[in-house]
C-alpha cells in the first residue's frame, strides 16, 4: 500500500515514467556488433523482452520493444515479426543462423549481436531505465 | 454466406514440417495489413494464428486454417488430423507442455500457446478428439481493434 511521504512520491514517478532509447543507445550498452540493420540504429525503442521460448515472446512482449534471446533459428525472427518486436539482440556471443539473418533482413528487422550473458545484458539495459514489456503489457490491461 | 464479407481463406498446414512453420500465420498477417485492419487486431490474429499453426505442426500430421473476415468480425478456424488433445483442461493450463526436447530447443513448448490464443481473442472454443484431431474457433471482433 502506498502512504504519504516524498521518497514514496518519487517512486512512483519513476515507476511510471517510460524511458525510450534508441537502438544506437542499445549498441552502445551492449556492445553489440549490428549484424543487420546498421542504417535503422535510429529507431526507438519502448521496452524490451528476454526470452529462449517463443512463446514467452508472444506473451510478454509488446510492439516495439526489443528481444534478447539466445535462440538462434530462424523462428527466433519470426516470432519477432509476428509479434512486431522491433529489434533483435543475441546474447552471450551466439550468431543467429543463416535463415535467421536472411528472414531478418527480408523483413526488415535489425539483429544485434552482444557478448554478455542474458542476465548481465538485461541488466545493463534496465539500469539504463528501458523498461520490461511485461510490465507495460499489464498497465494495459 | 454474408454479403460483407471481406475476405474468405483457405490455407493448408503440414505437420512436422518446421522448416515451413509459420509461413502460413506470416502471409495471413500480410494480407490483412494489405487490406488495412487496425495494426492491434492484426497483431492478435497473427499470435494467435502462429500459435495455432505451430501446434498443428509439432502435433498433427496435417491441418487446414480457414479465414474469414467481415469489417467487424473476424473468424477463424483450425482443424487438424493428428493425435489430439487428451485433456483440454490441461493443456490450456500456463506452462503445461508435452513439446519434446527437441522442440523446446528450436523455441517451443512454453506452454503458453493455448493460453496465448485464448487471451488474443474474444471467443474460444476448442474440441479434441484422441487419435482424431483437434479444432479451434476463433472470434476477434475487428470493430475498434480493442477487446470488449
Ligand atoms: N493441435 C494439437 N494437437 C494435439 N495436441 C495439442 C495440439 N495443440 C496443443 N496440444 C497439446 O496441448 C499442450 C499445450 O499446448 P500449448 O500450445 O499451450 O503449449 P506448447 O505447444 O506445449 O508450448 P508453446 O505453445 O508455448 O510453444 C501441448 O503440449 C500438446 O500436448
Ligand atoms: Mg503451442
Amino acid at each position: 500500500m502506498v502512504s504519504k511521504g516524498e521518497t514514496v512520491e518519487t517512486n512512483k514517478k519513476s515507476e511510471t515514467a517510460l524511458v525510450v532509447l534508441t537502438l544506437r543507445e542499445v549498441k552502445e550498452i551492449l556492445n553489440c556488433e549490428v549484424l543487420v540493420g546498421e542504417a535503422q540504429l535510429g529507431m526507438e525503442i519502448w521496452g524490451a523482452c528476454a526470452a529462449d521460448l517463443m512463446s514467452d515472446v508472444l506473451a510478454f512482449s509488446i510492439p516495439d520493444s526489443l528481444l534478447l534471446t539466445g535462440l538462434v533459428n530462424a523462428q527466433s525472427v519470426r516470432t519477432a515479426d509476428v509479434a512486431e518486436v522491433k529489434a533483435l539482440v543475441y546474447i552471450r556471443g551466439k550468431k543467429p543462423d543463416a535463415g535467421a539473418l536472411q528472414l531478418a533482413q527480408e523483413k526488415g528487422i535489425p539483429v544485434l549481436a552482444s557478448n554478455f550473458t542474458m542476465y548481465e545484458a538485461c541488466g545493463r539495459l534496465y539500469l539504463r531505465g528501458l523498461k520490461s514489456a511485461a510490465t507495460i503489457v499489464s498497465k494495459n490491461e | 454466406m454474408n454479403d460483407d464479407s471481406l475476405l474468405d481463406l483457405e490455407f493448408e498446414i503440414i505437420g512436422g514440417d518446421f522448416n515451413q512453420a509459420g509461413r502460413v500465420s506470416t502471409r495471413l498477417k500480410s494480407i490483412l495489413k494489405e487490406v488495412g485492419f487496425n495494426p492491434q487486431v492484426v497483431r492478435r490474429v497473427a499470435i494467435s494464428t502462429y500459435e495455432a499453426e505451430m501446434n498443428v505442426v509439432m502435433y498433427a500430421r496435417r491441418g487446414v486454417l480457414r479465414f474469414k473476415a467481415s469489417p467487424q468480425r473476424i473468424s477463424i478456424v483450425i482443424e487438424d488430423e493428428g493425435q489430439g488433445i487428451e485433456n483440454i483442461e490441461m493443456a490450456m493450463k500456463e506452462g503445461y507442455s508435452t513439446a519434446t526436447d527437441e522442440m523446446r530447443e528450436m523455441g517451443f513448448g512454453a506452454g503458453m500457446g493455448l493460453p496465448n490464443i485464448k487471451r488474443n481473442s474474444d471467443r474460444f472454443e476448442i474440441t479434441s478428439e484422441i487419435g482424431k484431431g483437434t479444432r479451434l474457433k476463433v472470434t476477434i471482433i475487428a470493430g475498434d481493434g480493442t477487446r470488449s
